[in-house]
C-alpha cells in the first residue's frame, strides 16, 4: 500500500459510513439501506451484488450523487456528498464522477464524440486532447466518432457510453448494470475495457450487477442482502461468485436465475 | 374499445387541457360575437316596438337614406296634425319634431355622447302612448330656454336640472335651461345617440321651416294598424308616406341588421382565423399522443382490434375533447358577450340589460364548431394510429413509419410558387381582379407554407440556432427543436398565421398613413382646416364666424348630401367652384370648373370610364328632396382629395337640403402670418365646440391616429389567434418534456444544472417561435405589399413598410418563445434524476 495524503480515508475513492436510505413512510416504509459502511479503493474495480431488493443500486446512487443519503455519511474523495447542495451535486457529477447506465446512456441527437465530450461541453471546459485521444483509441471507436448512437450497436454504444465517463477524468466511475442489454459477446467487450481503464488508466470503477460473469472482472465483490453488507470476496471467480449468489437464493428461495 | 378510448382520456388530461383551452378561446369567440349581437338585436327590435306608435306619417322622401350624413330635414305643415286627428278611428295624435345635428354640451364644454353617435333634438311631449320619454327628474320643457334631456347625456356631461346648458344647433348656438331628465323607453339614450328635447315651438326653430318631421297617432280601441292607416292616407294629400307603427318599428329593425350584420362578420372573421390556428394545437396534441401510445395501440391490434378501430379511438377522444371544449367555449362566449356589454355601456353606449339571447343556433354553431374542429384536426394523427403494426407492443424501439418529406416539398413547392405568380401578377389587373388575385395568392402562398413547413423546419432551425451555438446546452436545444420537424413546423406555422395577419395589416396601415399624408401634401393648399370633431355636418354659422376674423382671406365650405345616381345611393360632394381651385388641387382632365355653377356635375375618371359618361351628358340624380337632372361638365383625377359626383353648393340649395357644411378651408390673406392667426381662429370657433381648427401636420396626425385605432383594434382581435399559437409552443414543449425524460435525466446525471435545464427549454422554445416569427412576417410583408400594389389607385398609393414595427413583431415573438417556456422548463427542471433516468 502507498501513503496517502488523506490519513481519514487511505486510498478509498468512495466510502459510506452508516450509510441509512429509507423510501416511503408509515405502510410502505422501506428500508433499502441499512447503516452500510463501506470503502471503495482507489484505482480498483469494485462489483457490487446481490439480490434483486438488496439495496446495491440505491447504495451505487448514493455514493454517485444520484440520490441522497436518510443518514449517515457518503464520501466521494474528499468531498462529503450528504452536505452538498442540488447545484454542488450537480457540479460533482459533471466532474468529479462518470456515468455507464443499463441502457439510454447517449443523447440519439450527439454523434459519438459529442456524447463523450458532454460532461465537459456542458461545463463549458475544453477537453484535454491527449487524454481524449487515448481514451478514444482504447475504446477503438475512432472510425465511429461521427456517427450517431442509432448507427451504432449496443456494444459499441455502451463502449461510448465508458468512453465518455472515462474523459473527464473522474474520481470514479459507476456502472449500473452495463451489460445487462448486452449480448454476451458486447457485454464481454465492455468489461474487458472496463477492465483496462483500471488497468491502464488507474481509474475507479464501481459496478452493480448480478451477472456472476461479469463480477469476475472486478478485484473485489462487495454482496448486499436486506440493505447491509453481508459478505465479499476478493479475486473473484465466476464459479465462487456464483456459489455465493445461490446461497441468497437457499436463504431467500424465489431469486432463480437472473440476468 | 369505448372503454379504452375513455380512460386513455382520463390518463391525458393535462395534455388535452391545452388543446381542450384553444378549442374553448375559439369558440368563445364565435359564442360571444353571436350572442353579443343578437342580443343588441333583440334589445333594439324591443326598443322599437316599445317606442313607436300606431300610425306614422312623414314626408315622402326620394329614397331612404342609409349615409347617415343627413343632409336635409324635410317637414310636414303643421296643419295636418288637425287633419289626422280628425280621421275616424284615431285616438290621440301629434305633431314630432325629431332632428339631428343638436349637440348637447356638457359641463366640461365638451359635446355629450359617444363619439361619432348622431345627436338629436326633438320636441317635448307628455303622452306615453305618444312619447318613448320617460322622466326621471324634474319637467318636460313648456317654454322657450327651457331642455330635457336623455339620462345618458345628462350622467356623461354632468348636468342636471337647474343647470344651463349650451347646445349646438343647425342654426343657432343655443343656451338653455335643464328642467328635465329623462329616458328613452328603458334605454338611457338611444343607443349611444344623445336627445335634447324642447317645447314644440322652440323644437320647431331647429327645423328650415315651420312644421313636424312627423304625425304619429294611436288608434282607438278596436282600430287595427292597417285600418287606420289606410284611413289617414285617404284623408291626407300626396306626397307624405303613412306607415303602421309595425312597418316602421321592421324598417328600423332592418336598418340595425344591417349595421349589426357587419359587426356579426367582422368580428367572426377573427374569431375563425383564432380557430383555425387552434387546429394546429389540436392536431400537433394529437400526434404527440398518438406517438406516445404507439405500444398501447398496438397492442390494441394485437389482441384484435381493427384499424377502424384504432382510428374511431382517437376520433373519439377527439369528439369528446371537442365536444367539451365546445360547451364550455359557449359558457365562457357568454361571459365574453356580458363584459362586452359593460364596456359598451363604460364607454356611454348604455343597453337596456334585457338579459342576454342566447339563441339555438348559437348553441348549436359553438358544439359544432368544437366537435367539428376537433374530430378534423386529429384525423391525421388518427389515421396514422391506425397504421402502427402490432409487433410495436413487443419491442420497445419501434417508431411510427416517418413518411418521406419529398412529395410534402413538391406540393407545397408548387402551391406556394402558385401563390407567389397569382401576387407578383396582380398589379397588372384592374380593380376587384387584382384584389381577387391577390387573396387568391395569399391563400396558395399561406397553405403552401403550411405544407413546405416541415421540410423547412430542420435547415430554417439550424439558421436561426446558430447564435445559441456556443454553448453545449444551447446546441443540444437547437438540435431538439430540429427533431422532429413536423412537430415543430406544426408549432410555428400556428404562430406564423398570427403574425402573418398582423404584418401584412401593418404594412397595409402604413402605407395607408403614408399615403393620406402624400394626398394632403398634394392636394390641400390652405393653412387650416375646419372639421366636425364627430363627424357630423355643422351650421354654416362656423364659415361666416371665422371668415370674419381679421387675416382671413378666403373660406371654402366642402358640403356633403346623400344621392341617388342612376339609381345608385353614393354621397355627392358640395364644392364653391369659385375658390375651390385655391384651397385643394383639383385637376380637371377634362371640362371646366367655372360650369359647374348652375346644375353642372363633375365626375372622377374612373366612375367616368366605368359607368361611360361623356361632357354635356345630362344624368338622372335624386337628392333626398327630389329628383333633378344633372349636366357632366368635366372630369378630374382622383387623385385623393375627394373621389366621386362633385357639384356646385348651390345645387345643393336649390334641391332644398339643409345648408351643413363637412369642412372648411381657411387661407389667410396675402401678407398675413398664417401661424399668428391661430389665436384669433380658435376664438372665433370657441362658440362651437362640435369643430375643431387643424393645420397640415394636425390633420395627418388625426387621420394617423384613427388608421392606428384601427390598427390597435385589429392587432387585440388577432391577439387571441397569436395567444393560442403561444398556448401550442407551450402545449409542443410539454409533451417534448414528457417524451425527453430519459434524456433530461441523462443530461442531468452527467452533471446538467437545473438552471441550464430551462436554458435548454427555452432557447427550444424561442427557436420554434423565431422560426414561426419570421415566416410570418417574411409571408406578411409580401401579402402586404401585394395588396398595396393591387389598391394602388384606390387612394393607398404609396408603399411604407414599418420596419421599426417588423422588429417589434419580431423581438416580442423571442420573448413569447421565452415566457412559453416557462412552464415547460419548470416541469423539467423538477423532474427527479433517478426516476427519469430509469423511467421506461
Amino acid at each position: 500500500m502507498t501513503t496517502s495524503p488523506s490519513p481519514a480515508a487511505p486510498s478509498a475513492a468512495a466510502r459510506a459510513e452508516r450509510l441509512t436510505k429509507v423510501y416511503g413512510e408509515g405502510e410502505t416504509r422501506v428500508v433499502a439501506l441499512d447503516e452500510v459502511s463501506v470503502d471503495l479503493a482507489s484505482g480498483a474495480f469494485t462489483a457490487i451484488m446481490g439480490p434483486s431488493g438488496s439495496g446495491k443500486s440505491t447504495l451505487m446512487h448514493c455514493l454517485a450523487g444520484l440520490d441522497s443519503a436518510t443518514s449517515g455519511r457518503v464520501f466521494l474523495g474528499e468531498t462529503d456528498l450528504t452536505t452538498l447542495d442540488d447545484n454542488a451535486l450537480t457540479r460533482l457529477r459533471r466532474d468529479q464522477v462518470g456515468f455507464v447506465f443499463q441502457a439510454f446512456n447517449l443523447l440519439p441527437t450527439l454523434t459519438a464524440l459529442e456524447n463523450i465530450t458532454l460532461p465537459m461541453d456542458i461545463a463549458g471546459r475544453t477537453p484535454d486532447r491527449e487524454w481524449l485521444d487515448h481514451v478514444i483509441d482504447t475504446i477503438g471507436l475512432r472510425d465511429r466518432l461521427r456517427h450517431r448512437p442509432n448507427e451504432l450497436s449496443g456494444g459499441q454504444q455502451q463502449r461510448v457510453a465508458v468512453a465518455r465517463a472515462l474523459a473527464s477524468r473522474p474520481v470514479a466511475i459507476f456502472a449500473d448494470e452495463p451489460t445487462g442489454n448486452l449480448d454476451s459477446h458486447s457485454g464481454a467487450e465492455v468489461l474487458g475495457f472496463l477492465r483496462d481503464s483500471v488497468d491502464r488508466l488507474s481509474q475507479t470503477v464501481v459496478m452493480v450487477t448480478h451477472d456472476p460473469n461479469a463480477a469476475s472482472y472486478a478485484d473485489r465483490v462487495v454482496f448486499l442482502g436486506d440493505g447491509q453488507v453481508v459478505d465479499e470476496i476478493a479475486d473473484p471467480s465466476s464459479e465462487r461468485v456464483l456459489e455465493r449468489m445461490k446461497r441468497f437464493d437457499g436463504s431467500r428461495g424465489q431469486h432463480g436465475q437472473e440476468g | 374499445m369505448l372503454r379504452a378510448t375513455l380512460r386513455s382520456l382520463a390518463a391525458h388530461k393535462l395534455r388535452l387541457l391545452l388543446s381542450g383551452v384553444a378549442v374553448v378561446l375559439g369558440v368563445a369567440f364565435v359564442a360571444g360575437t353571436l350572442v353579443f349581437t343578437d342580443t343588441l338585436q333583440r334589445t333594439f327590435e324591443q326598443l322599437f316596438t316599445q317606442t313607436t306608435t300606431d300610425v306614422v306619417v312623414t314626408p315622402e322622401q326620394e329614397f331612404q337614406d342609409t349615409s347617415g350624413l343627413g343632409g336635409v330635414t324635410a317637414t310636414l305643415p303643421a296643419d295636418l296634425v288637425d287633419t289626422v286627428r280628425g280621421v275616424d278611428g284615431m285616438a290621440k295624435a301629434e305633431g314630432i319634431v325629431f332632428t339631428a345635428g343638436v349637440t348637447i354640451i356638457g359641463s366640461d364644454g365638451e359635446p355629450v355622447g359617444v363619439m361619432g353617435a348622431p345627436a338629436f333634438g326633438s320636441n317635448w311631449s307628455d303622452d306615453p302612448d305618444l312619447s318613448p320619454y320617460r322622466l326621471t327628474d324634474g319637467r318636460g320643457p313648456a317654454a322657450e330656454g327651457e331642455v330635457a334631456i336623455d339620462s345618458q347625456s345628462a350622467e356623461t356631461g354632468g348636468l342636471a336640472v337647474g343647470d344651463p346648458v349650451t347646445l349646438i344647433t343647425p342654426g343657432p348656438r343655443v343656451t338653455a335651461e335643464v328642467v328635465g331628465v329623462f329616458r328613452y323607453g328603458t334605454s338611457g339614450n338611444l343607443a349611444g345617440a344623445s336627445i335634447a328635447a324642447f317645447s314644440t315651438a322652440a323644437a320647431q326653430q331647429l327645423l328650415p321651416e315651420p312644421g313636424f318631421t312627423s304625425i304619429e297617432g294611436m288608434a282607438a280601441e278596436g282600430v287595427s294598424q292597417e285600418e287606420l292607416a289606410a284611413r289617414v292616407q285617404a284623408a291626407l294629400p300626396a306626397g307624405v308616406r303613412v306607415q303602421t307603427g309595425a312597418e316602421v318599428a321592421d324598417e328600423q329593425a332592418a336598418a340595425l341588421t344591417e349595421g349589426l350584420q357587419f359587426i356579426n362578420v367582422f368580428l367572426l372573421v377573427f374569431a375563425f382565423v383564432a380557430l383555425f390556428v387552434g387546429t394546429f394545437l389540436i392536431l400537433n396534441t394529437f400526434s404527440m399522443l398518438v406517438a406516445q401510445r404507439t405500444r398501447e395501440l398496438a397492442l390494441l391490434r394485437a389482441v384484435g382490434a381493427t384499424r377502424a378501430q384504432v382510428t374511431r379511438s382517437v376520433l373519439g377522444e377527439a369528439a369528446i375533447v371537442g365536444l367539451l371544449g365546445g360547451l364550455t367555449g359557449l359558457g365562457v362566449g357568454i361571459l365574453l358577450a356580458v363584459l362586452l356589454q359593460r364596456l359598451f355601456a363604460l364607454i356611454g353606449f348604455e343597453l337596456p340589460s334585457e338579459g342576454l339571447v342566447v339563441a339555438p343556433r348559437t348553441v348549436l354553431v359553438a358544439v359544432l364548431l368544437g366537435l367539428v374542429t376537433t374530430v378534423v384536426a386529429a384525423y391525421l394523427p388518427a389515421r396514422r394510429a391506425s397504421r402502427t403494426p402490432p409487433v410495436a407492443a413487443m419491442r420497445s424501439d419501434v417508431a411510427l413509419p416517418a413518411r418521406s418529406l419529398h412529395r410534402r416539398a413538391i406540393a407545397g413547392s408548387v402551391l406556394f410558387l402558385g401563390g407567389v405568380a397569382a401576387l407578383a401578377s396582380s398589379p397588372a389587373a384592374e380593380g376587384r381582379q387584382a384584389a381577387a388575385l391577390v387573396g387568391l395568392g395569399a391563400l396558395l402562398c399561406l397553405v403552401g407554407a403550411i405544407v413546405l413547413g416541415p421540410v423547412a423546419a430542420r435547415p430554417a432551425v439550424r439558421l436561426i440556432g446558430a447564435v445559441f451555438a456556443r454553448s453545449a446546452t444551447g446546441r443540444i436545444a437547437v438540435q431538439n427543436a430540429g427533431r422532429n420537424p413536423r412537430r415543430t413546423a406544426t408549432t410555428a406555422v400556428a404562430l406564423m398565421i398570427g403574425l402573418t395577419l398582423v404584418t401584412a395589416f401593418g404594412v397595409l396601415g402604413a402605407s395607408t398613413t403614408a399615403s393620406t399624408d402624400a394626398v394632403i401634401d398634394d392636394v390641400v393648399r390652405t393653412d387650416y382646416l375646419v372639421s366636425s370633431r364627430n363627424f357630423l355636418p355643422f351650421t354654416p354659422e362656423v364659415a361666416t364666424a371665422v371668415a370674419e376674423v381679421d387675416g382671413v382671406g378666403l373660406v371654402s365650405a366642402v358640403r356633403v348630401a346623400p344621392a341617388l345616381v342612376d339609381g345608385a345611393q353614393t354621397v355627392m360632394t358640395g364644392v364653391d367652384p369659385a375658390t375651390i381651385a385655391d384651397v385643394l388641387a383639383l385637376e380637371l382632365t377634362q371640362g371646366s370648373l367655372a360650369d359647374l355653377e348652375g346644375g353642372g356635375l363633375l365626375v372622377d375618371d374612373g366612375q367616368a370610364v366605368d359607368l361611360g359618361y361623356r361632357l354635356g351628358q345630362q344624368v338622372p340624380v335624386a337628392f333626398q328632396t327630389g329628383p333633378t337632372s344633372l349636366r357632366v361638365v368635366g372630369t378630374y383625377a382622383s387623385t385623393g382629395g375627394f373621389s366621386g359626383y362633385v357639384v356646385a353648393s348651390s345645387t345643393l340649395d336649390e334641391a332644398g337640403l339643409t345648408p351643413l357644411d363637412q369642412a372648411l378651408y381657411v387661407q389667410a390673406s396675402p401678407g398675413t402670418d398664417a401661424a399668428g392667426l391661430r389665436p384669433a381662429l380658435e376664438t372665433a370657433i370657441e362658440p362651437f365646440p362640435v369643430v375643431q381648427l387643424q393645420d397640415q401636420t394636425e390633420f395627418k396626425a388625426q387621420i394617423r391616429q384613427q388608421v392606428n385605432q384601427l390598427l390597435t383594434l385589429i392587432y387585440a382581435l388577432l391577439g387571441l389567434a397569436v395567444l393560442i399559437a403561444v398556448l401550442g409552443i407551450v402545449n409542443t414543449l410539454v409533451l417534448s418534456v414528457v417524451e425527453r425524460t430519459r434524456e433530461i435525466g441523462l443530461l442531468r446525471a452527467v452533471g446538467t444544472t437545473r438552471r441550464q435545464l430551462r436554458g435548454m427549454i427555452r432557447v427550444e422554445s424561442v427557436v420554434i417561435a423565431v422560426f414561426g416569427a419570421m415566416l410570418g412576417i417574411v409571408l406578411g410583408l409580401g401579402f402586404g405589399v401585394a395588396l398595396q400594389r393591387a389598391i394602388a389607385d384606390q387612394g393607398i398609393r404609396v408603399l411604407s413598410i414599418p420596419w421599426g414595427l417588423l422588429v417589434a413583431f419580431f423581438v416580442v415573438s423571442g420573448v413569447v418563445g421565452v415566457l412559453a417556456a416557462l412552464w415547460p422548463a419548470r416541469r423539467a427542471a423538477r423532474l427527479d434524476v433517478l426516476q427519469a433516468v430509469t423511467t421506461e
